[in-house]
């Protein structure tokens, strides 16, 4: 961190002024000129009159003089400066060195200019001395970079040696400084905002447009910022790791450790999913009930979760590095969510008095149903019923409620066990434990589900029925049969209403834990460099007569997008009701299951 | 090179442009907004709290009051960091980009930069929103068609000058853009 701020404070991005020192000693015949007048420079190769665009590391402002190493991307005029090769050096180890590099990256380095950075006064013997580098290490154009200590104001100057195909053209190009961060371009991972597949990361990359190849020629020179200055290599480099060589000891370590836990937890999982894949469990009773209870998905969803993040094949590409990373920061905070639920549950005793208020609300429920019942079967709201039909059905629904009433009783000494057992599976995370609580309230609510089915199915026939009769008798009398049924059929499904509710938004919360890209997020606040939207420009302190500086910096990428990149992929564990269609089913009578069904998703 | 100058904006506020011209090939314009006027804030929170008191009469419950007061801390903190544009920026370097930054209120910058290979031409379209108003906009290149236009970005949305201050920054940007076409028309 130190390297970089003192690089670009020293590149005179702070407010103090700056001691304006006469032009460069060593003598510059004519001043930088000005571009040429329209369509005086046609069919060259290059552009002509195009501003040359040299991209400086911060680090390097404050270094001693130099070569210049980096790229030259020819269609964009641009110079990417990696790192400044000091004295003393023998050529030919410079150009073995920017061969490895070559080699290692696939990137096309070459030595580019000079880089000279005045202490004293009169240095001209400097001078000349960088010019006659320039016939060993041939390039088109020649970077000449020149600095006055503690100054903020440079020089530049790209000559070219060539004569330039059409009369006219200059010798000399007009040189833009830009200033960039080397360890966060480095670092950084452009999302382009059209999202063209595979164009950036494929083997023709360094071809990508604009201000894209930059940072991929940082990218791919890595084995350039191996070595630091305490190295004894034969070249003496100056970049942003000269100083020292990045490292962290926890890092390290945990590389180290990852690789035998990889391999044992990769068996452990899958020991697992062949045990659960076994043909027991594929028998008919089981495997529809394993299907429809949600906290059968949601132990297959994290399972193949975990069996992907810890799989011993590496990561292919950054994305894949990314999934990995938020599907185990995401079962981390689930573990850990779940455990302060256990700890809050076994805190004050809370399981036995719940389960203890659990059997005389279910009791009050059933005994309000009764009421209802007796009530519809009666002379509801002084209407004249079709009574055979009222006690038929109204006697089968109080036998069902009758047996129900007589399973929870049955069932109550059992209940604290059981909540005890569902407390400790939160030990597997959080949406454990809130699927298998959603789960009980399915099967709780069961009786209710089969009276609304009931009423459901004979609402939906009544309907079906009077449509048909509507069609013939065109206004005639109220038919009061339906208004039987309507009435049964409307309080059971404000009740049905509630309980879909409930597990939605049980469901809805599993699901937010499960797809939010939470290592994402914390990167995108932590280290904002890391994800990249773009890039922005800043103009530096000018002078006229001097060349332009400007600094570019990192635009991060804004949330939504980064939920939207990296968006684990739910289970679909959920039914997925939207209100419309959810009253629409009301209405007419059709269905509402409590699981997802196949024909369910285009409802 | 700097230089201010005051013109108008389409609802009748005042609004100042500055220009700097750092170089042949680099220009900034800077467009300040007119402030948060302190009529509007006192008559906001008066009605609000107007309201609150008027709840609180009828359902004696002193939350009422507080959250009237947290709403109306939060509401105005949101409007100056989400809502609320100080100044905006256009900044054209030629051979790199044009950059638009627009700064809120609460010191929170958004900048956007398009890179000069994308950008085909800078105009100034008229739209009839109840009354004829100007707008300048950036137009980019289609990957696909050579002649097409994929996007168009206005610039300067929440200052919206007035056609006199548009014609100035047009003809500088052309100067601009000029330049660049006629240095890339050599393939």
């Amino acid at each position: 961190m130190g390297l970089v701020s003192r690089g670009a404070a020293a590149a005179g991005v702070g407010a103090a002024s700056a001691v304006v020192r006469p032009g460069p000693p060593h003598a510059v015949p004519h001043p930088i000129p000005t571009p040429p007048p329209e369509g005086a420079a046609l069919g060259s190769s290059r552009v002509p009159g195009m501003v040359l665009k040299a991209f400086f590391p911060t680090c390097c402002a404050s270094a001693d003089s130099g070569l210049l190493v980096g790229r030259w991307v020819p269609e964009q005029s641009s110079a990417v400066v990696l790192a400044v090769v000091h004295f003393p050096f023998i050529p030919l180890q410079v150009k073995e060195l920017l061969a490895q590099v070559h080699q290692a990256g696939r990137v096309g380095l070459a030595v580019l200019g000079t880089w000279c950075h005045r202490r004293q006064e009169a240095e001209e013997s400097l001078g000349h001395f960088l010019e006659g580098l320039g016939t060993i290490f041939s390039h088109e154009p020649w970077l000449q970079l020149c600095r006055e200590q503690g100054s903020k104001l440079w020089s530049c100057k790209a000559t070219r040696r060539q004569v330039p195909p059409c009369p006219g053209a200059p010798y000399e190009d007009q040189v833009m400084l830009v200033f960039y961060d080397q360890r966060k371009v480095l670092l950084s991972q452009l999302h382009p905002p059209a999202a063209l597949p595979d164009c950036l990361a494929g083997d023709a990359a360094p071809s990508a447009g604009g201000l894209a190849a930059v940072f991929d020629t940082v990218a791919r020179s890595e084995a350039l910022f191996r070595s630091d200055r305490f190295d004894d290599g034969p070249v003496r480099l100056s970049h942003w790791q000269s100083d020292g060589v990045e490292a962290s000891i926890l890092a390290e370590l945990a590389k180290r450790a990852s690789g035998p836990v990889c391999v044992l937890l990769a068996c452990l999982l899958s020991l697992v999913s062949a045990a659960s894949a076994c043909r027991l469990f594929k028998l008919w009773p089981l495997s529809f009930v394993w299907s429809k209870l949600s906290v059968c998905e949601q132990l297959r969803h994290r399972l193949e979760q975990l069996t992907l993040v810890f799989s011993t094949q590496k990561a292919e590409n950054p994305t894949q590095l990314m999934r990995k990373a938020n599907v185990l920061v995401s079962v981390l905070l689930d573990v850990a969510l779940g455990l302060a639920l256990l700890s809050w549950l076994r805190g004050k005793d809370r399981i036995g008095p719940l389960a203890e208020a659990l059997v005389p609300v279910a009791d009050h429920v059933a005994e309000e149903l009764q009421h209802l019942l007796q009530w519809l079967m009666g002379a509801p709201a002084g209407l004249k019923m079709n009574r055979a039909l009222d006690q038929v059905l109204g006697r089968f629904f109080l036998y069902h409620l009758h047996l129900w009433i007589s399973y929870i009783h049955l069932m109550s000494p059992f209940i604290e066990r059981i909540l005890w057992h569902v407390g400790l599976s939160a030990c597997l995370g959080l949406t454990v434990a809130l699927s298998i609580l959603s789960d009980i309230i399915a099967l709780l609510t069961f009786h209710i589900y089969c009276f609304y089915v009931y009423g459901a199915r004979l609402y939906c026939l009544k309907i079906c029925g009077l449509s048909s009769l509507w069609r013939l008798f065109r206004g005639k009398k109220w038919n009061v049969l339906r208004q039987r049924v309507d009435s049964c059929s409307y309080d059971l499904d404000q009740l049905r209403l509630l309980v879909v509710a409930v597990q939605g938004l049980m469901h809805l919360l599993v699901d937010l834990i499960n797809s939010l890209p939470l290592y994402s997020l914390g990167l995108r606040l932590c280290r904002p460099y890391r994800l990249a939207a773009g890039v922005k420009f800043r103009v530096l302190e000018h002078e006229a007569g001097r060349p332009l500086r400007l600094l570019m910096q990192i635009n991060p990428l804004p949330y939504g997008r980064v939920v939207h990149t990296y968006r684990l992929p739910s289970c679909g564990c959920h039914p997925t009701h939207p209100w419309g269609s959810l009253c629409r089913k009301l209405f007419f009578g059709e269905l509402i299951y409590p699981w997802r069904q196949r024909g369910d998703k285009q409802a | 090179m700097e230089d201010e100058r005051s013109f108008s904006d389409i609802c009748g506020g005042r609004l100042a442009l500055q220009r700097r011209y750092y170089s042949p090939s680099c220009r900034e314009f800077c467009l300040s907004c007119p402030r948060l006027s302190l009529r509007s804030l006192t008559a906001v929170t008066c009605t609000v709290w107007l309201a609150a008191y008027g709840l609180f009469t009828l359902c004696e419950n002193s939350m009422i009051l507080s959250a009237a007061i947290f709403i109306t801390l939060l509401g105005l903190l949101g409007y100056l960091h989400f809502v609320k544009i100080d100044q905006e920026t256009l900044l054209i370097i030629d051979s790199l980009g044009i950059q638009m930054t627009s700064s809120y209120a609460s010191g929170k910058e958004s900048t956007t930069f398009i890179e000069m290979g994308k950008v085909k031409d800078v105009v100034i379209n008229e739209a009839i929103y109840m009354k004829v108003i100007y707008y300048l906009c950036i137009l980019l290149k289609d990957p696909m068609e050579p002649h097409g236009i994929s996007q168009v970005v206005p610039v300067f949305q929440s200052a919206k000058p007035r056609l006199d201050c548009l014609i100035e920054v047009y003809r500088s940007c052309q100067e601009i853009l000029a330049h660049q076409k006629a240095t890339s028309a050599s393939p």
